[in-house]
């Protein structure tokens, strides 16, 4: 009896809510979030050291206050991104965020965000179209653009320049993969390519075997939407399978989350076409001294991935915004949301600026994987695909007639 | 809600605090006077969350430690009442959703992971040991890649969202303080419920088997048909805890019965001692806690080596959980107020 009045009691202090203190007046918390376990947790590391760019470049500050940053870690699947989620805006107080990193964990976050109108949320990296697309939240901002937006450009240069008239996809089975599929295609299958087969593996997989011995022989080429150790994988155990055909890379599929990995993987991915908001030989000054500044933080790449851009392009905008509003969210942060809608400004890869569904119209860049001089591969730039829109510069519409993205939407075969 | 009421008309001639332990009296009080003292955030994602993981390791630990059958296919079942919520009441996922009334939905989603529990169990229970550990986590993972993979019953990677709590009485059970009293009349109720039915003929039975199953048979008694139905009530209460667990979400999708989860819940019951039922929620609070806060004390990068090597030291310091350490003190303790005696 004794033994269980003394558990009840512990039980009892231990669950008691230490009340907890509020920011100071001097201080604004920022909420991050990223994968810092699970399969793209490389990609989350560089996330943070984007992010770290934007508020070492303002020194830790914004409108005289001091930036506390609150991390938060998911592991790609949406029930832990809104977790994460939760945790930072009811038990720490955020009342900005910026995250989450993957296509899946974005759309609950933007569900969530319904739920939570007096708090902002900036998106990471997540690219899935219907994050900003269909059913908007009216907190949620992506500043950083999407994975359809991404492949403008790809498509017509994979079929005219490259001259592939038939192309197998290999993806992940999860929203972004469709996404950025469903950008690949809508230009491809529009200047009369063909796709006769659509590979879905689930994140995670280690034996793509099958889905090897499934794409067909007399393809042009195989576009590859894999990321992190997903991407290593296919790609080691295709050149072991003894397959030759052209790549296509995905945007995170030619990253340098990808691109430094150790192994023989040099000489299938040189040459591989690929899009995405960056290009690592991009001359712009502005890029130049963001790659300076991104090298500064711990561990960084040769180059900054695209988790690197998007984190940075994403808390620059929120600490661009933040300023412009005296660091000011008592009310809810609505004036705060007011400055971000109408934030327009130059990225280290061009200008960015929302449209309605508060999503970024901004530059994307055409780029082709080459060896750099200290032996690095590196995204030489190709062209540059300027001021793309969500609905890829299709009228809205008829891009909405087009359909949600899925794995069976679009379809030319 | 409370533990008193259960017993109170129970066994009216004896003493009721001695029949049911002042421990238990003064958690009750605790435990349903918490939200006064508790913010929304430990109120739900902590409170709720350990006390539904609670549950989940209790139907383990009712498994395991009953019916010595170690099985690491709660989070599966729970699963399948979760996306039975999900498929037969509404969701905005457009697949699916029956839309049913929440009276319908729940008892049907319990019923259907209480027969895929027996199921599991009939097909596991003629293993023993780490085969029945084998056997159960097979059948896990193979129901998350079905998950993850089928589009027309699971839709996928991304699952379900946008799945209500209801709302009746003009009270929304999603709100924190009504989903806690929710959470905690559950937990309480399957408390109870394992505590008396090991004492009942058939937890007694089923003790039997675990101990020495073939003089159990050569007694006359259907160890087989015991344990299956052992299954059965473990599945009733990892079923309602799926129930919970998807009003809590607010969303279901293969994450939230992969194999790491039915790790989790192990180590839950681990953790916190397979010998008494309150065992696993102690294990759940401790883990819930742990999985909560480690990022705050060491940061991003490594709060996942924190939590890994906090449970190897609980289980190296006493292998019984936290309950073990707990046995292990007291006698110390009891023999201090001995010696402080004149």
């Amino acid at each position: 009896m004794h033994r269980r009045t003394l558990l009840a009691l512990a039980l009892f202090t231990g669950l008691t809510a230490p009340s907890m203190a509020l920011a100071a007046d001097d201080t604004i918390k920022i909420g991050l979030l990223a994968t810092f376990e699970g399969p793209f947790t490389v990609l989350g590391e560089d996330g943070e050291r984007g992010a770290m760019t934007a508020v070492a470049e303002t020194n830790g500050t914004v409108a005289g206050k001091k930036i506390e940053i609150v991390k938060g870690s998911s592991d790609a699947s949406p029930d832990s991104a809104v977790r994460a989620a939760r945790k930072l805006v009811e038990q720490d107080g955020v009342k900005v965020l910026v995250g989450p990193l993957s296509g899946d964990e974005g759309l609950a976050v933007k569900d969530y965000a319904k739920t939570k109108p007096d708090v902002t949320f900036i998106n990471g990296t997540s690219a899935a179209q219907d994050t900003t697309l269909r059913n908007p939240a009216e907190n949620f901002f992506r500043f950083s653009t999407d994975g359809a937006q991404w492949m403008a450009g790809l498509g017509t240069y994979a079929f005219n320049d490259k001259g592939y008239k038939k192309v197998a996809t290999v993806a992940e089975d999860y929203s972004f993969p469709y996404t950025q599929v469903f950008g690949f295609m809508a230009e491809f299958c529009k200047a009369g390519g063909h796709v006769p087969s659509k590979s879905w593996v689930p994140i995670g997989n280690k034996d793509f075997s099958s889905v090897i011995a499934a794409i067909p022989e007399d393809v042009d080429a195989i576009y590859v939407a894999l990321g992190g150790a997903d991407a290593v994988n296919f790609l080691t155990q295709y050149q072991q399978a003894g397959g030759s055909a052209p790549l296509i890379g995905g945007s995170i599929t030619v990253d340098q989350t990808v691109l430094t990995s150790k192994g023989k993987l040099k000489d299938v991915l040189k040459g591989t076409p690929s899009a995405g908001p960056t290009a690592d030989t991009n001359d712009a000054p502005a890029w130049k001294a963001f790659v300076d500044a991104y090298k500064k933080q711990p561990g960084a790449f040769p180059s900054p991935s695209l988790f690197a851009h998007g984190y940075y392009v994403n808390m620059k905008a929120t600490l661009l915004a933040l300023d412009q509003v005296g660091g000011d969210v008592s009310d809810g942060g609505k004036k705060l949301r007011e400055a971000l809608s109408k934030l327009s400004f130059d990225t280290p890869t061009g200008k960015v600026s929302l449209d309605k569904n508060r999503n970024a119209v901004a530059d994307i860049f055409l780029t082709e994987v080459t060896e750099g001089s200290d032996g690095n591969l590196l995204n030489k730039l190709v062209k540059v695909v300027p001021q793309v829109n969500q609905t890829l510069g299709i009228p809205e519409d008829e891009f909405m007639k087009l359909g949600a993205v899925n794995r069976d939407n679009p379809s030319c075969p | 809600m409370s533990l008193t009421t259960v017993a109170d008309g129970a066994v009216p001639q004896q003493n009721w605090l001695d029949k049911i332990g002042a421990g238990h009296v003064i958690l009750a009080v605790a435990l349903v006077l918490y939200p006064l003292v508790a913010s929304d955030f430990f109120l739900t994602q902590i409170a709720g969350y350990s006390m539904i993981f609670g549950v989940l390791a209790l139907s383990l630990m009712l498994l395991a430690g009953y019916g010595g059958m170690l099985s690491l296919a709660q989070i599966t079942v729970a699963g399948i009442a979760a996306y039975a919520v999900a498929i037969l009441g509404s969701n905005n996922s457009n697949v699916l959703g029956f839309g049913w009334p929440w009276w319908i939905v729940v008892p049907f989603a319990v019923a259907a992971a209480a027969v895929s529990s027996a199921l599991i169990g009939w097909i596991s229970v003629r293993t023993e040991g780490i085969y029945t550990l084998m056997i159960t986590l097979a059948i896990a993972t193979a129901t998350f890649y079905f998950a993850q993979q089928n589009y027309a019953i699971f839709n996928g990677h991304s699952g379900y969202a946008g799945i209500h709590a209801p709302v009746f009485w003009g009270i929304d059970w999603r709100d924190p303080k009504p989903f806690y009293y929710l959470c905690l009349g559950l937990a309480a109720l399957s408390y109870a419920a394992v505590l008396y039915g090991s004492r009942s003929t058939f937890g007694m039975t089923l003790q039997a088997i675990r101990d020495n199953p073939r003089r159990m048979r050569a007694l006359g008694y259907h160890v087989t048909a015991h344990k299956v139905f052992a299954w059965f009530l473990a599945g009733i209460l990892a079923g309602l805890a799926g129930v919970l667990l998807v009003w809590f979400n607010g969303r279901v999708s293969p994450g939230t019965i992969g194999v790491d989860v039915a790790i989790d819940i192990l180590i839950i019951a681990v953790i916190g001692g397979l010998r008494h039922p309150i065992g696993p929620f102690v294990g759940a609070i401790v883990v819930i806690l742990m999985q909560t806060f480690a990022i705050d004390i060491v940061g991003a990068e490594r709060f996942n080596t924190l939590i890994g090597l906090v449970f190897l030291a609980i289980v190296f310091i006493s292998p019984d959980g936290i309950l073990g350490l707990w046995g292990r003190i007291k006698p110390h303790l009891a023999q201090g107020s001995l010696r402080a005696g004149p």
